[in-house]
């Protein structure tokens, strides 16, 4: 083992919430528990509590957000917290942050921890935005002098320097995120908590927020929590992750497995090998693969059935998804003339000899262009696995460097 | 092997100590409380025309109808020939600063729960950053205080028996306890209404019953005089005590004695820090139950 410099330590922390309206019964609550107190019992409500699963019913009215969690973060190290919605990672930031306090546990830390929950708060519309600059930094905790320092900086990488002078409420609702992150980036805790923060802005400001992340995380060395749905965006920022299912940690370790992990306990595993549609008038009447589980280079062959009644020139688009919702492949009949619905012929097939996917689930989308207007559209009609396999036919399976590659070539060394 | 450093920087846990305050960081934050104030005070008044003279303006009428209805109508006497606009101005003038204070922190954690619910800052910095914003608005009332007492003194005759004490260099420490003392109550109050939502309603009207029983329009010794059953009541109530030693330090005129003094210190400091340690309970699970 080589020296490790933890910087935070997150041990056995858990969470109880009270489920339901706070109201009638809480000083009855509050009354035993004290009197518990007093004879020196112990919490009678602390030992009820199920495990936090939102979509099934539990008779408790205690649930736990988050049940004993460990884990350690070194310094300089990008930690990515995945999970759905509900399954704590909010709360974890949370106590991380110092908003709310945790039930049982400890964390300990040797750096001061800044959080991003959500960007903007604090923003107060009748103030100017140099002002709102001022305000939001010194509540991320940040001094007077430090801000006066960076503001230069902080206005160019906002874009705002226009309006900088003009009262916030005056301003577009992407302005002003683009402000509050501004602020944002360039505190300079030891920690930074970040959670959904990409989700803000238009295409631009949100490529120069994932750059800005970067330099933050590897340039600067600091170390960054970060929550995401956006599993591209945690691949591309992170190192190491941790899974978070129904309050509880199921996985740590390197980011491409956890990823993995997430997806494949996440996703519906059922593979859909056929979409039927239940609308006679649909052009799209039925979709098929003609396997669930494909090897790399293989043949990959989906048949469409198509209503007849169907107008002319109208073209069918394919997209080929990986679950991190990037699109690998697009299948367009309209290079083909033969990929014209034709009034003959009700079946259609699109098909890839050796088809160019790596490893994993996939899924189909697929549209019904006809005179470059988008008449119909399925999403995730067709689900398949490609499995790893000896895709250049010289005895050995795809290696895991390959593997970390969305798809794959034909070609030659000589 | 793995060096086992333990010199954490700081632990986060669900005990805590009865007073958690940890003032070097509320030391470091200041620069946020400064920028608070700043926010309070600019953003009071904008998009209003007559802006800032509103603070004159609240304290002159309430005065003036104070003055028709406690002494021209219901002939309440000031002593010793103090003019009763000045008199009434006095009593406002305080009482403004405290109920300002009680009403401004007492809604601490419910009207902060958005940014609560998001960033933590120490939070005792907002109900401080609401005393002080305050205070330049009391500033501003005891200037308009100020400025009648000297148009009184040298311009009418009315005023020949005003005269400040002494113990007017104490006035500091009496503004302090006004403050405090609404502090103290506002962050009890704040406290439970992050759970029993009770306590606001009572907050509106309980604040203005508390004016009459405060001795604001009324010297204590005419109440004393007139309803001697009840004038307890009146009497160690801690503003009335502070009412009545701001009217004795300025005009010359009201109760004085060391004992009392003493008997509002104490009240207000265990007031305070039971706010305190009331406040700093709350504060780390409100978000969970507001």
């Amino acid at each position: 083992m080589k020296n490790k410099d933890i910087i935070l330590k997150v041990e056995n922390i858990s969470k109880q919430y009270r489920l339901g309206l706070v109201g009638t019964g809480t000083i009855s609550h509050d009354l035993n528990r004290w009197w518990s107190k007093i004879r020196g019992k112990e919490d009678p409500y602390l030992r009820v509590g199920e495990t936090n699963d939102r979509s099934s019913k539990g008779d408790s009215e205690y649930i736990w957000a988050l049940k004993e969690i460990n884990f350690e973060v070194q310094r300089g190290e990008v930690l990515g917290i995945i999970g759905k919605n509900g399954a704590g990672k909010s709360t974890l930031l949370k106590i991380l942050s110092k908003v709310t306090g945790p039930t049982t546990g400890n964390i300990k830390t040797k750096g001061r921890i800044a959080s991003l929950l959500e960007v903007g708060t604090g923003f107060h519309g009748e103030m100017t935005g140099r002002e709102n600059i001022y305000l939001n930094g010194a509540i991320l905790g940040m001094t007077k002098k430090e801000i006066a320092f960076k503001i230069d900086e902080i206005i160019e990488f906002s874009g705002c320097e226009r309006y900088i002078d003009t009262p916030v409420k005056r301003y577009s609702s992407g302005m002003t995120v683009r402000l509050a992150f501004a602020v944002a980036a360039f505190l300079e805790p030891e920690i930074l908590v970040i959670d959904e923060v990409l989700a803000v802005g238009d295409a631009e400001f949100q490529k120069k927020a994932i750059g800005k992340m970067q330099d933050i995380s590897r340039g600067e060395g600091r170390t960054v929590l970060f929550v995401s749905h956006n599993m591209a965006a945690v691949k591309n920022l992170c190192t190491r992750a941790i899974v978070l299912e129904k309050g509880s940690s199921t996985f740590e370790g390197d980011v491409d497995a956890c990823i993995e992990y997430y997806i494949s306990n996440n996703t519906n595993k059922e593979t859909n090998l056929s979409y039927l549609s239940y609308n006679e008038d649909k052009i799209l009447q039925k979709i098929e693969i003609n396997n669930k589980l494909i090897a790399s280079g293989k043949d990959l062959k989906i048949r469409f059935q198509l209503n007849l009644k169907a107008i002319n020139s109208t073209n069918i688009h394919l997209g080929v998804y990986n679950f991190n919702d990037e699109k690998i492949l697009h299948l367009s009949s309209e290079y083909f003339n033969k990929g014209y619905i034709s009034e003959t012929s009700e079946i259609l097939n699109c098909e890839i000899e050796k088809n160019p996917l790596t490893q994993g689930l996939y899924y189909v989308n697929v549209g019904v262009v006809s005179d470059k207007i988008e008449v119909e559209r399925v999403k995730k009609c067709l689900v398949f696995e490609v499995l790893n396999s000896d895709f250049f036919n010289c005895g050995i399976i795809l290696k895991p460097s390959t593997l970390k590659a969305k798809a794959l070539a034909e070609y030659k060394w000589y | 092997m793995s060096t086992k450093n333990n010199d954490w920087l700081y632990t986060i846990s669900p005990k805590q100590k009865l007073i958690h305050l940890n003032f070097s960081e509320i030391w470091r934050y200041r620069d946020l409380l400064f920028l608070f104030v700043k926010r309070d005070v600019i953003t009071q008044y904008k998009q209003t025309i007559l802006g800032p003279l509103w603070y004159f303006i609240q304290p002159l009428f309430t005065g003036i109808i104070f003055t028709l209805i406690f002494n021209n109508l219901a002939a309440i006497p000031t002593g010793n020939g103090i003019p009763p606009f000045l008199f009434n101005l006095a009593g406002i003038t305080s009482w403004n600063y405290f109920s300002t204070c009680l009403t401004g922190t007492s809604n601490t954690f419910t009207a902060n729960q958005g940014i609560f619910g998001k960033v933590y800052f120490p939070r005792v910095i907002t109900p401080l950053s609401v005393v002080f914003s305050n205070l330049l608005k009391f500033g501003i009332q005891l200037l308009v205080f100020v400025c009648f007492y000297l148009y009184f003194v040298f311009f009418t005759t009315k005023a020949s028996n005003a005269s400040p004490q002494f113990v007017i260099v104490f006035l500091p420490l009496l503004i302090l306890f006004m403050g405090f003392f609404g502090l103290g109550i506002g962050m009890i109050i704040s406290s439970m209404t992050t759970k029993y939502r009770d306590l606001t309603f009572l907050v509106g009207f309980g604040v203005q019953l508390l004016m009459y029983g405060s001795a604001v329009m009324y010297p204590l010794s005419y109440f004393k005089e007139k309803v001697p059953e009840y004038s307890w009541l009146v009497e160690y109530n801690p503003m009335t005590i502070i009412i009545e030693l701001f009217r004795y330090m300025t005009l010359g005129i009201g109760d004085f004695s060391i004992f009392k003094i003493l008997y509002v210190g104490i009240a207000i400091v265990l007031i305070f820090s039971l706010g305190l340690i009331i406040f700093n309970k709350t504060e780390k699970t409100f978000i969970d139950t507001v």
